[in-house]
């Protein structure tokens, strides 16, 4: 349908294949041909799965949903970058016109000791949510809000949260991180809180839970090299992480926990 | 008329006062009660995630279950356009009254009364209490929230954010969930899926779930159940649902016992990208709210190959401006999708596959590029300096569906207009449930896409969020207070049960059923096969002689499955393909209840167009003498069902011909 011109490309893929969490994997080589460059890279791994059924062999287990690229579930480390060469996308919304006939991709299991691998590229990221139940909240019960009009909120400062909330929570900023940090992931989330006025109450409380977590999750610490911005498939910004320190640090000299 | 099987529960009163009343006088359980009340939660989308995150905060014991690997996950996050609420922030004339009005014509005199005034009502309390949980919703520069118009509506009254509304909504809903799960109240099991229901003497009480990454099979028990597992759109194989959408949990339950209503009420939406090849896994959704900047047009000559972009305007037909001149481009969704399918069934589609027609931003942005040159007083801006002005406003409305767009056609729709058809989108059927929103299984009910309750035959963009919070934040906390407040005396019932011992060994035999078949054919070959006859003959258009063939071809495949499915794998570890073999298994049995549903309802109404019943104009023609009724069809067994009647009485809104003229 793209006016792009469709074509179709060989290709030769090194794929991880791992088990299970208590055996180890390798990269595994496949061959796939006739793929058109309309597809999406997940489409290109259907192809390959239904070839892999016909064989008689096991099909490559991955993690996907909507396929729309905003439900945060698909994580294929390609050709060493996270969702792959393009930027901006998720794995789901990288379509196979990025790569050229003859191409050689490998393709890994998002890496971190955060993220343990269940069985081939699919990995374990519960350990954000667990992030969020210790702090990313507004403690409000359902049925004791006021008219929502009542808290007037600059545009400026509404759009700010909304850019650090577009955060998917799809994991490649730790994957794209050398040290393996949760910090452009965790600094998303007290960004929107201590942006708008419902979250400040908390504040304080919430960046000291939300990082001590973090730290017990086994993630990383930031060295400010950005791989995490660049490869953010929702361009969440490194100006997050500077806001988190500073609500850190504010935070750890004056918080009294009574 | 209605079956006697069949109670709606609707309170007395009137209208206005049913649910004040209602919510005033239902039973409830006091604190120290609630502490030993468990509910299994299934689903932890908008409606599930809201209503655990809520009963949890009662006092409730909530278990919740998500097959995918966060309850972030959840489909909820991919809704797009907006949620509407009757504020009246805009001064424009809007009222509990007229949502309620607009969503029962909307839904083409098929929902009940009762429920969606209720609806109304909660409306404007969902967006105070998201609003208080952070969520960004759009704002105004005075600081107040912003508003846009949705199809099927003459005020505005969608509250938005971007185009990725689902997902703040759902987040907030999703905090307000793990802050419960931090402190104890929720305990949460993702990559679990339901298999079955357990039922002991009539009444739900736990569930047996499977442990996606090792297989096993668990035991849960609950003094009451709730299903908010979305809907069955992917029984289509290609739809805008997410991959792992299903009708599984629902189905259990309905060979439960739990009735299922109004199956055929599909909805095709107009505006989504068109299918591109046979690889394609899904379809992609362009926001309704699209059609509040986008105008619809195909060429006025059929088979016109020119670009779009040199067809000059009086050699354009802008068909939904000119059959609907009143609502324009913002008909309600099952009209626009027809109207796509008549021009391109007429020859005038357009793109390679003439299945598509054109969505075009040019004039708005124009429009909105004078506004801008305005404001900025620039005096005689250049045609160039206008649209990129122009680009600017319709790339902050709008800017992630644009880029969407491009990622997956590469084209660009600032400078080409978008080439869009109708797909699947969201189901109106599912479970029946009277107005607590319990099925027909005392104990288990259903909230959000998974009922059938509120959007008739036809649901109004933007009241999906709408209903599925509603359901869980401010219905069911209360309503379930009915059934609960009599089972404070039910202790927790051992797991070895024989109910739950019998359910669990039913469950592991279908799985060693599906294991042993080693066929020759793989789960998305069948998946495959069952979408094609369900879009071919029971999609947007369809007759008594096509649905007829399309119930014994599934009934074929069925059997063509039970002996030639290839599942590859072990059943005791994290295996996709098993997990996708049993829920096509369930969509190959509901694609056969869709049909039967559809050829039993001689008429045509919102989403469900039976091409014998129609206007001259090819407008949809009901027959409210003969099926102004909710269809609620009981299993007997796989393949026979029995059709229960609940009639569908309208005392406060005069039924009508629906226009849009």
């Amino acid at each position: 349908m793209s006016g792009s011109g469709e074509k179709t490309l060989n290709l030769t893929l090194k794929v991880w294949r791992q088990k299970n969490g208590n055996t180890k994997g390798n990269l595994e080589t496949h061959k796939v041909s006739g793929i058109s460059t309309d597809m999406s890279f997940l489409e290109m791994f259907d192809v390959l799965n239904e070839k892999l059924i016909n064989e008689g062999k096991e099909p490559i287990a991955f993690d996907h949903d909507c396929r729309e690229g905003i439900c945060g579930m698909c994580s294929m480390y390609i050709n060493g970058r996270p969702h792959g060469p393009k930027q901006g996308v998720t794995t789901c919304q990288l379509h196979m016109r990025s790569f050229k006939d003859g191409d050689t991709i490998t393709v890994e299991p998002w890496r971190s000791v955060a993220f343990p691998v269940i069985k081939d590229l699919a990995v374990d990221r519960s350990a954000f949510d667990r992030i969020i139940a210790s702090g990313g909240f507004v403690s409000v019960n359902t049925g004791n809000a006021k008219d929502a009009n009542n808290i007037l909120i600059p545009k400026d400062d509404a759009d700010d949260a909304f850019n650090a909330a577009a955060c998917i929570g799809c994991g490649a900023c730790v994957a794209a991180c050398k040290n393996g940090s949760a910090m452009l992931f965790v600094s998303a989330k007290v960004s929107q809180l201590a942006l708008l006025p419902q979250g400040l109450p908390e504040a304080k409380s919430r960046v000291l839970n939300m990082v001590g977590q973090m730290d017990e999750e086994g993630f990383g610490n930031c060295t400010n090299t950005g791989a995490c911005e660049a490869e953010c498939p929702k361009g969440i910004s490194l100006e997050n992480i500077a806001r988190m320190n500073r609500e850190y640090l504010k935070s750890s000299l004056t918080y009294v926990k009574k | 008329m209605s079956s006697s099987k069949l109670d709606a529960k609707i309170p007395e009163g009137t209208l206005e006062q049913k649910w004040t009343k209602y919510r005033s006088t239902v039973h409830l359980v006091n604190p120290a009660n609630k502490r030993s009340l468990e509910v299994i939660i299934v689903g932890s989308g908008l409606a599930g995630a809201s209503a655990a995150a809520s009963l949890a905060e009662m006092g409730y014991k909530v278990k919740v279950f998500c097959f995918q690997d966060s309850p972030r996950r959840a489909h909820s996050i991919a809704a797009q356009g907006g949620i509407n609420a009757a504020k009246n922030y805009q001064n424009d004339g809007d009222s509990v009254y007229r949502l309620f009005y607009d969503t029962i014509k909307g839904g083409d005199y098929r929902a009940r009364e009762a429920n969606v005034h209720r609806l109304s009502e909660v409306s404007g309390n969902i967006i105070d209490q998201c609003v208080a949980q952070g969520v960004p919703f759009a704002r105004e520069y005075g600081g107040l929230l912003s508003n846009r118009s949705f199809g099927g509506t003459q005020v505005q009254r969608t509250f938005y954010a971007a185009g990725q509304t689902g997902q703040q909504l759902l987040l907030g809903a999703y905090s307000a969930l793990q802050r419960q799960v931090g402190m104890g109240a929720v305990k949460l099991y993702a990559r679990h899926e339901m298999l079955d229901v357990v039922v002991i003497d009539g009444k739900a009480r736990g569930i047996i779930a499977r442990d996606l990454i090792s297989g096993k099979l668990e035991r849960h028990f609950g003094h009451a159940v709730l299903l908010a597992t979305g809907g069955y759109g992917n029984v289509f194989y290609l739809s805008t649902n997410a991959m792992g959408s299903n009708v599984t949990a629902a189905w259990k339950a309905h060979k439960k016992g739990a009735f299922f209503g109004n199956p055929c009420y599909t909805q095709i939406h107009p505006t989504c990208i068109p299918v591109s090849g046979d690889h394609q896994s899904k379809l992609t959704l362009m926001s309704e709210s699209l059609r509040n900047d986008g105008r619809i047009w195909v060429p006025k000559k059929a088979g016109d190959n020119r670009k779009p972009t040199d067809i000059p305007e009086d050699e354009r037909d802008y068909y939904l401006e000119r059959r609907y001149p009143a609502f324009g481009n913002l008909v309600p969704r099952d009209v626009a999708s027809r109207a796509a399918k008549e021009r391109c069934d007429a020859g005038f589609g357009v793109g390679s596959s003439k299945l598509a027609v054109y969505l075009d931003f040019g004039a708005n942005m124009m429009r909105y590029g004078q506004i801008e040159a305005n404001k900025q007083s620039l005096h005689n801006p250049s045609q160039e300096k206008i649209r990129e002005l122009g680009r600017d406003v319709v790339k902050e409305k709008y800017g992630n569906l644009f880029d969407m767009y491009k990622q997956i056609t590469g084209e660009d729709p600032y400078e080409v207009p978008m080439r869009i058809y109708p797909a699947v989108h969201y189901t109106m059927g599912g479970l029946w449930v009277d107005y607590n929103l319990m099925t027909t299984v005392p104990g288990m009910y259903a909230l959000g896409e998974a009922n059938f309750s509120d959007h008739g035959a036809n649901r109004l963009g933007a009241s999906a969020l709408m209903q599925g919070l509603a359901d869980g934040y401010f219905v069911i906390p209360y309503t379930i207070g009915d059934y609960l407040s009599e089972e404070i005396r039910t202790k927790a019932i051992p797991l070895d049960h024989e109910a739950f011992v019998k359910a669990e060994a039913d469950v592991q035999e279908r799985i060693n059923k599906l294991m042993n078949i080693k066929g020759t054919k793989s789960v998305d070959h069948f998946h495959k096969a069952l979408g094609k006859i369900m879009w071919d003959k029971c999609g947007m258009a369809r007759n008594a002689e096509g649905l007829k063939s399309a119930i014994s071809e599934i009934q074929k495949l069925r059997e063509e499955f039970w002996k030639d499915v290839r599942v590859p794998g072990e059943a005791n570890e994290f295996n996709l393909e098993l997990e996708k073999a049993g829920r096509v298994a369930d969509f190959i049995e509901l694609g056969e209840l869709m049909c039967k549903d559809a050829l039993n309802r001689n008429e045509s109404c919102g989403g469900h167009f039976r091409e014998e019943y129609q206007t001259e104009e090819g407008e949809a023609m009901r027959d409210d003498d003969n099926y102004a009724y909710v269809a609620a069809w009981e299993m007997k067994e796989v393949g026979n069902w029995e059709l229960h009647k609940e009639e569908l009485k309208y005392e406060n809104i005069k039924i009508a011909q629906r226009s849009y003229k």
